[in-house]
């Protein structure tokens, strides 16, 4: 049997009151594309911070390639990129200086700096804005620096925490296609989180739906739909999550347009 | 040593592009200078105390230091607050060396400002007693001001907000400065700032940068450069044990 590459044996997280993760456990496989739906607030990114470090668990065991992640931080870092939900760039650096920075400390061999910077650089559309300062871009352009330097080096697991918000639709497909190709040609494991249902459909192999700090489901789409006795995923999230995401789905409606461009784009086979 | 390297690469991209941080954390001490070392000169000369200039300028570079260092913590908030913390704390280096790249930043800074205000005291007309003792005072300086940039990151770490530093500011720092030996010689104070300061290390500290600026000691230098070593392993530890501790 195959060893999962990311454990969570029920990790529960609170912050004072609230129950952020409530007795969470799941397993990704090394090589799986994993994915995190469910609404807003519902401890996605929370558990993202604990996986990653940031955070420790109130209660509850996560292990990363093995290592316990409260115990060895060190280890477990090594074994991972990310890309945040919230903003983490330096605005007093340019963005060529941001990606050699990340370059440098996530230890990309020297000899790749230029090279890669480059190429990620012009797959999100900044190349020719490298060395205006941060501290001068539009979110969507901070975004897009974003992703690319998330992608800059390459760990064994990927962890991205709503990577597509507020990206425009042509970037979303460009992360999606490289963040495959990453999957298929080195074996990175890609766990993601996302409120889109179509993208955790269209890119995920797995999902878990998580809604109030509890996973209430995980499978394939194909599991939850039978799970659920649904025709769609959409129907069975709704089933699982209750009314909850319909607020959410209809007051965007950027979701609904990149859902049907995605349909229509088959970004996977 | 690489990654140490660019941490500090940043620190110093970040100071050189923030003029009106360079203006501001050496305006104040200069000001200092001018208002107390002018302001006070005649009185502290009547006294039978010696030139204030001479004096001053010793307790004036420690400011320097301790304001420079303890602010420079800010930046350790505002990478929380602004999130490139999160940047560098996940990263797959070891925590340590993160907060020593970042504190070596802190403390070149610290220490390129002590210079201009030195030089600038100089143009005032301060002169050292004994220029072959430089050296060991700017030893000294280097000292003092990483364990002050480790101090003021140990601080930055432990609170959440802005308000949360200014209190430190107010409540710990200012007292600190105001209560040790650096505006005033101790052999005249009445007992409770007598022994106050004697309590201070920051009084240590500067008493060093009397011995080795204008060859005067109130401890004597052997205590003094004890008391900074001990100073310097405190805050290192201090600092690690916070940093380690951050969450986000
Ligand atoms: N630092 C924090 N302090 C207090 N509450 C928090 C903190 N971080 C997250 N929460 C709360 O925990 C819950 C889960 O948040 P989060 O994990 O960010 O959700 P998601 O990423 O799924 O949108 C929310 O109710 C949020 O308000
Ligand atoms: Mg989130």
């Amino acid at each position: 049997m195959v060893k999962p590459i990311i454990e969570a044996r029920d990790v529960v997280k609170t912050f004072g009151t609230i129950q952020a993760v409530d007795h969470v456990s799941f397993e990704v496989y090394p090589g799986e594309i994993f994915a995190f739906l469910g609404p807003n607030g519902a401890g996605k990114s929370t558990t993202i911070k604990m996986l990653t470090t940031m955070l420790r668990p109130t209660s509850g065991k996560l292990l990363l390639n093995g290592h316990d992640v409260a115990k060895d931080q060190a280890a477990a870092r090594k074994s991972f990129g990310i890309v945040f939900q919230d903003p983490a760039l330096e605005e007093e650096l340019t963005a060529y200086e941001n990606m050699l920075f990340h370059a440098v400390l996530y230890g990309v061999p020297k000899g790749q700096h230029t090279t890669r910077i480059e190429e990620l650089m012009k797959l999100v559309d900044l190349w020719e804005r490298r060395d205006s300062l941060v501290r001068t871009y539009s979110g969507g352009m901070r975004r897009r620096l974003e992703i690319a330097r998330g992608l800059l080096h390459h760990p064994q697991i990927l962890f991205l925490d709503e990577p597509t918000l507020g990206l425009d639709t042509q970037t979303r497909n460009v992360l999606w296609n490289y963040v495959n190709k990453l999957n298929k040609e080195e074996g990175m494991t890609i766990f993601f989180t996302t409120h889109y249902l179509d993208e955790a459909e269209q890119v995920a192999e797995r999902i878990a739906i998580i809604d109030h700090g509890k996973i209430v489901a995980e499978g394939t789409t194909k599991q939850l739909t039978a799970k659920t006795k649904t025709k769609s995923l959409e129907k069975a999230y709704l089933k699982l999550t209750g009314e909850g995401i319909r607020d959410e789905i209809s007051e965007d409606f950027d979701g609904l347009n990149v859902r049907s461009a995605l349909r229509n784009q088959r970004l996977r086979g | 040593m690489d990654e140490i390297y660019i941490l500090w690469w940043r620190q110093m991209k970040r100071y050189l592009r923030t003029r009106s941080r360079i203006f501001g954390s050496i305006g104040q001490p200069i000001l200092f200078l001018l208002a107390l070392g002018y302001g006070l000169g005649a009185v502290f000369e009547r006294a039978g105390q010696g030139d204030y200039l001479q004096f001053l300028v010793p307790g004036i570079i420690l400011q320097t230091l301790l304001f420079s260092g303890v602010f420079w913590g800010i930046q350790i908030l505002f990478d929380k607050r602004f999130g490139f913390l999160k940047e560098m704390l996940v990263a797959p280096v070891p925590r340590v060396k993160v907060l020593l790249g970042n504190a070596l930043g802190g403390t070149t800074i610290s220490i390129i400002q002590a210079v201009v205000v030195f030089i600038v005291a100089a143009a005032f007309g301060f002169r050292p007693e004994n220029w072959s003792m430089l050296p060991v005072a700017f030893l000294i300086i280097v000292v003092l001001s990483l364990t002050l940039a480790s101090f003021g990151a140990g601080l930055a770490s432990m609170v959440d907000d802005f308000q949360g530093f200014q209190a430190i500011n107010n409540f710990l720092i200012f007292p600190l400065f105001f209560l040790s030996s650096a505006l005033y010689p101790l052999s005249n104070v009445p007992d409770v700032l007598r022994i106050l300061a004697s309590i201070n290390p920051l009084s240590y500290a500067v008493d060093a940068l009397r011995y080795t600026m204008i060859h005067q000691t109130h401890f004597g230098l052997g205590l003094d450069l004890a008391v900074i070593g001990s100073a310097l392993v405190v805050s290192v530890l201090f600092a690690v044990n916070r940093f380690n501790r951050i969450q986000i």
